[in-house]
């Protein structure tokens, strides 16, 4: 079969994966106007604030012939053919029309000027961007959905920005009076002008031909170099026309409940549409119906039959939801203007059923609420509008929906979760789809999880539903590479400081790449950002590695000059180094580049990594020795140097069983025997102390390394974040026996997987600061003030103390009051 | 409409600080202003917010240094020193709303980062 797709938007994008994903045979042929490959339209503003078109394109599956930058002119019925605007004849068996629509620009004289756009693509972005450059003030016409999207864009390109609309409050779709006059004061307060009951007279021009104001009918006139048209879309059926097909009174391409035209060879999907007698402007109706389609091309029977139009968002800042009726014979208002929230409830006459409800400023209702459309209320309505209060999921029938993007019911999931077995959100999203797109189905996704008897307390952090291990198998079984993409497929929001530095030190463990690089830099902490140890006053701590605390008298002489020139606080730590202290981010860099340059690495000491393997001085020197304690603590560190994990990591190599280096307080610790080493790991100092457990005795050296290598990779796969090897292994099921096994016997079948981790590790070091220094771009971030680069902080300052510097510190009451 | 002149009176109590493009997303930076230390963030979404640099739990000029995210949507950033989570949008202590740091007006202007903190 020969399909043959016009247009290429987030709707024909839908249809083709899904076409491929159910293994259709034939042939597929997608024109698309725009000059590049469909994109997520809904996150197009994202483009603005720093997304590539990259970031935005979907992925075409293989095996489809795309042709971008090319538009359908026409269709002949009878023959079964398109024609392109460059003269080209395609045949079809199959024809969907998938064309979108076109944004609405009302007849204002003035509007062609050069300095008004629509915004709809990648290209009209482009165009925006260009024109503010030289604009102090943008006005949008229409404060809709999107049209506040675009104030929003406007106000971040950095215009006075001004929003006209003609009804007599915000965003009439979805919310009524009460509810807009909230969303008034919100967009107010950032600064945006709003015009409501207001039309536009005309767009006038200034001397140099170009947007200069618009004029309201008042006569009033709004200074304005860019003027964005907002004011609704109109679906694109002029190909439908110019081939006869039925076409709705209002436009809009009709459709049966197959999505299939007046033709029976033709269909429509998307935008486009006028199914099931209205058309869709929201993305996931369109990708109902492109499934749909789908399944009808593959000779199925799926039908659509309308959709939940209910939306929330989150624009400047505010949420603002809406579901089922916006009106009622009833309804419970909660109005709080000083806090800026708004919530309405619309019930039954006889106050037993909810209808719908709007709300502005807090959308806890919309999440718990919506799937109670059409049911009876689950409690008092006064109380349903704090949100949540009485109701939770299993109070829900199983027929109700759950996910509105995805159309899945609690009973689909509940099935799911039992016949699958499935203990998380995750495996809910792979199964059922739901919490796939908007993701504000997941709390309620999660509830249904409790009540089905899951324990869901592993959770990392209200972004994401996983422990760190299974985070961590994620990013290394999908080969994830950014915490955009993980959050996006596997969480919401967008993090926080308890999963973003977790990921950073999943993906380092991985090997994905230097901590500071591209979107990794922003996930580190202030320690990892800057590659070193932050310290009370804001100053931070310089500790080069000293790979088993052996030294060279002329290395040791460069660290006393480096201090000294410095200014820096030195002391020798227990772990074998010294430390420099009270260094500025700005004098950072130099003070790396001298050490660089004598020989020294990071010491990692700012890290969730392995610090140091102590030693004593063994067999070389030691008249008790009995193996090169200080050979092999040096062989370890440089081989683990580097290894990010959940916590520190510290290890201890003594020559003989008299253990000057305390290595049984260690995470591994390793003891000299006559026939090799022996062993411990699970040590630990701190605040609960505890004596490492003998893992194995008498290893060789090359059993040792390998067993550790195993032990470490395992360690960083499984555990929780923060959690020193020592809880670890208190923790693990079956103990040091079962460690054992997985490690030593290979019970899991996972050592050779280990190994190769560890391989990669050791192969991919390289030294964070030496690429630091190296590398402009990073340097950028060692200054203490943006716009004064040469400036020290001037909140830091020392006294002496026994002959070297000590912080003084900002009496703390004093700035508090 | 009084549009210019009001452009003309703001425009006095803005101070430019850096390009746009000087601000990574997903992470603040400190700038001076006069003697002031505000701490400016941009994040994901391109929006920016401005707060005083000083962390009244460790008394340390380190707030532009924390790690940006949200808490239950509100961008937040949290404290390099001890992890106390302060809203960008209102400047309280989400941990301990007792607290709250000051929070200063930002825009954008030709691609120049503006604070106003008359
Ligand atoms: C800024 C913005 C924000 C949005 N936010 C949301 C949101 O938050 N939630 C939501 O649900 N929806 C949102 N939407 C709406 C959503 O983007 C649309 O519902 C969705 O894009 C519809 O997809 P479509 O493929 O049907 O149409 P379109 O995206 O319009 O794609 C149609 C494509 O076909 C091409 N085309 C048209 N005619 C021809 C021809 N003759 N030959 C070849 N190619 C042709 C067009 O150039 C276009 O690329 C937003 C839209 C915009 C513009
Ligand atoms: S551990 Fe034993 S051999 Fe090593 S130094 Fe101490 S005493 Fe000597
Ligand atoms: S409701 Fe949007 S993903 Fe479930």
């Amino acid at each position: 079969m020969r399909l043959v797709v016009a247009g290429h938007g987030p709707t024909a994008h839908r249809l083709i994966e899904t076409l491929v994903e159910r293994g259709f045979d034939g042939t597929i042929t997608v024109f698309g106007e725009e000059p590049r490959p469909a994109y997520d339209r809904v996150a197009l503003t994202s483009y603005l604030s720093g997304k590539s078109v990259d970031d935005l394109t979907y992925r075409v599956p293989d095996g489809v012939s795309l042709r971008t930058g090319v538009k359908v002119v026409s269709v002949d019925r009878a023959a079964r053919t398109v024609t392109t605007d460059a003269g080209y004849t395609e045949p079809y068996d199959v024809l969907v029309l998938a064309t979108g629509s076109a944004p609405f620009v009302p007849p204002v004289p003035g509007k062609d000027l050069p300095g008004c756009f629509v915004y709809r693509t990648i290209d009209d972005l482009d165009a925006i961007r260009e024109a503010s450059r030289d604009a102090r003030a943008g006005v949008v016409i229409g404060g809709g959905l999107l049209g506040l999207e675009a104030a929003d864009a406007l106000r971040g390109l950095g215009l006075e920005t001004h929003v006209v609309e003609m009804s007599g409050w915000l965003m009439p779709r979805q919310v009524d009076e009460g509810g807009g006059s909230v969303l008034r004061n919100h967009i107010e307060a950032l600064g945006l002008t709003v015009h409501t009951g207001a039309g536009v007279r005309s767009i006038e021009a200034g001397p140099d031909g170009r947007v200069a104001a618009l004029v309201r009918p008042d006569g009033e006139a709004v200074d304005a170099q860019v003027v964005v048209f907002s004011a609704g879309v109109r679906p694109r059926d002029e190909l439908a026309r110019g081939c006869g097909l039925e076409v709705g009174e209002r436009g809009g391409i009709v459709v049966d409940e197959g999505m299939r035209t007046s033709d029976e060879h033709i269909y429509a999907v998307g935008e486009c549409a006028l199914a099931a007698g209205m058309v869709y402007g929201l993305v996931a109706p369109c990708f109902a119906q492109a499934e749909v389609a789908a399944d009808r091309i593959l000779r199925g029977s799926a039908a659509f039959t309308g959709a939940d139009m209910s939306t929330k968002l989150k624009l400047l800042g505010v949420e603002v939801a809406q579901f089922g009726a916006m009106s009622g014979a009833l309804d419970v208002t909660y109005m709080d203007p000083v806090a800026g929230v708004y919530k309405r409830l619309f019930v039954s006459d006889d106050a037993t059923t909810l209808l719908g409800g709007i709300c502005v400023g807090d959308a806890g209702p919309y999440n718990t609420l919506r799937p109670f459309v059409g049911r009876p209320l689950p409690g008092a309505p006064s109380d349903l509008l704090f949100a949540g209060a009485g109701t939770t999921s299993t109070d829900l029938p199983d027929d109700a929906q759950v996910c509105s993007c995805n159309n899945v019911t609690k009973g689909k999931i509940c099935a799911a979760i039992a016949d699958k077995g499935l203990t998380d959100v995750q495996g809910i999203k792979d199964c059922t789809r739901a919490g796939t797109t908007c993701g504000s189905c997941v709390p309620m996704l999660k509830q249904i999880l409790v009540k089905s008897g899951v324990d869901v307390g592993k959770a990392l952090c209200e972004h994401f539903a996983h422990s760190r291990a299974e985070l961590f198998d994620i990013v290394s079984v999908r080969g994830i590479t950014t915490f955009s993409q993980l959050i996006a497929e596997h969480g919401t929001g967008r993090g926080c400081d308890i999963c973003k530095p977790v990921v950073a030190s999943i993906l380092a463990s991985l090997g994905r790449g230097h901590i500071l690089d591209g979107e990794q830099a922003t996930l580190q902490d202030t320690n990892d950002h800057f590659l070193a140890n932050i310290q009370k006053n804001g100053t931070y701590s310089v500790v080069p590695r000293i790979p088993g605390g052996e030294i060279t008298p002329d290395k040791l002489i460069v660290i006393g000059e480096v201090a000294r020139d410095f200014g820096l606080y030195t002391k020798i730590t227990g772990g074998q180094r010294i430390d420099l202290l009270g260094a500025r981010v700005e004098q950072l860099p130099a003070i790396w580049r001298r050490l660089v340059d004598a020989g020294f690495e990071s010491g990692h000491a700012y890290g969730k990594a392995l610090r140091t393997v102590k030693s004593c001085v063994g067999s070389t020197w030691c008249r008790y020795g009995v193996q090169d304690s200080v050979g092999l603590a040096i062989a370890l560190e440089l081989r683990y140097r580097g290894l990010r994990s959940p916590h520190k990591l510290k290890s201890g190599i003594s020559g003989c069983a008299r253990e000057c280096a305390e290595a049984r307080s260690k995470d591994f610790g390793v003891i000299a025997t006559e026939q090799g080493w022996n062993l411990y790991v699970g040590g630990n100092g701190g605040f609960t102390p505890r004596h490492a457990d003998l893992l194995a005795a008498d290893l060789s050296t090359d059993d040792l390394v390998r067993t550790i290598d195993r032990f470490l990779m395992f360690y960083i796969r499984t555990a929780d974040r923060l959690q020193r090897t020592a809880a670890w292994l208190e923790g693990l099921d079956g103990g040091l026996g079962y460690l054992r096994e997985v490690i030593m016997e290979d019970s899991l079948g996972i050592c050779a997987d280990l190994d190769a981790q560890m391989e990669r590790h050791v192969a991919t070091y390289v030294d964070e600061w030496r690429a630091a220094i190296e590398d402009p771009d990073k340097l950028r971030r060692f200054v203490s003030f943006v716009n004064a680069p040469g400036i020290p902080d001037p909140s830091i300052s020392f006294e002496t103390e026994r002959d070297q510097i000590k912080p003084v510190l900002i009496p703390l009451e004093a700035v508090r009051s | 409409m009084t549009i210019l002149n009001e452009t003309a009176t703001r425009t006095d109590r803005w101070t430019p600080v850096c390009s746009y493009t000087d601000l990574l997303p997903e992470r603040g930076a400190a700038v001076l202003v006069g003697t002031m230390q505000v701490a400016v963030f941009r994040t994901f979404d391109g929006a920016l917010y401005a707060l005083g640099n000083f962390d009244p739990f460790s008394g340390a000029y380190v707030l532009s240094r924390g790690i940006v995210g949200t808490r239950g949507g509100e961008p937040t950033v949290a404290s390099p020193m001890h992890k106390q989570v302060f809203s960008l949008v209102t400047g309280v202590c989400v941990d301990d709303p007792g607290v709250a740091v000051p929070t200063y007006p930002i825009r954008v202007t030709d691609g120049t980062v503006e604070v106003s903190v008359a």
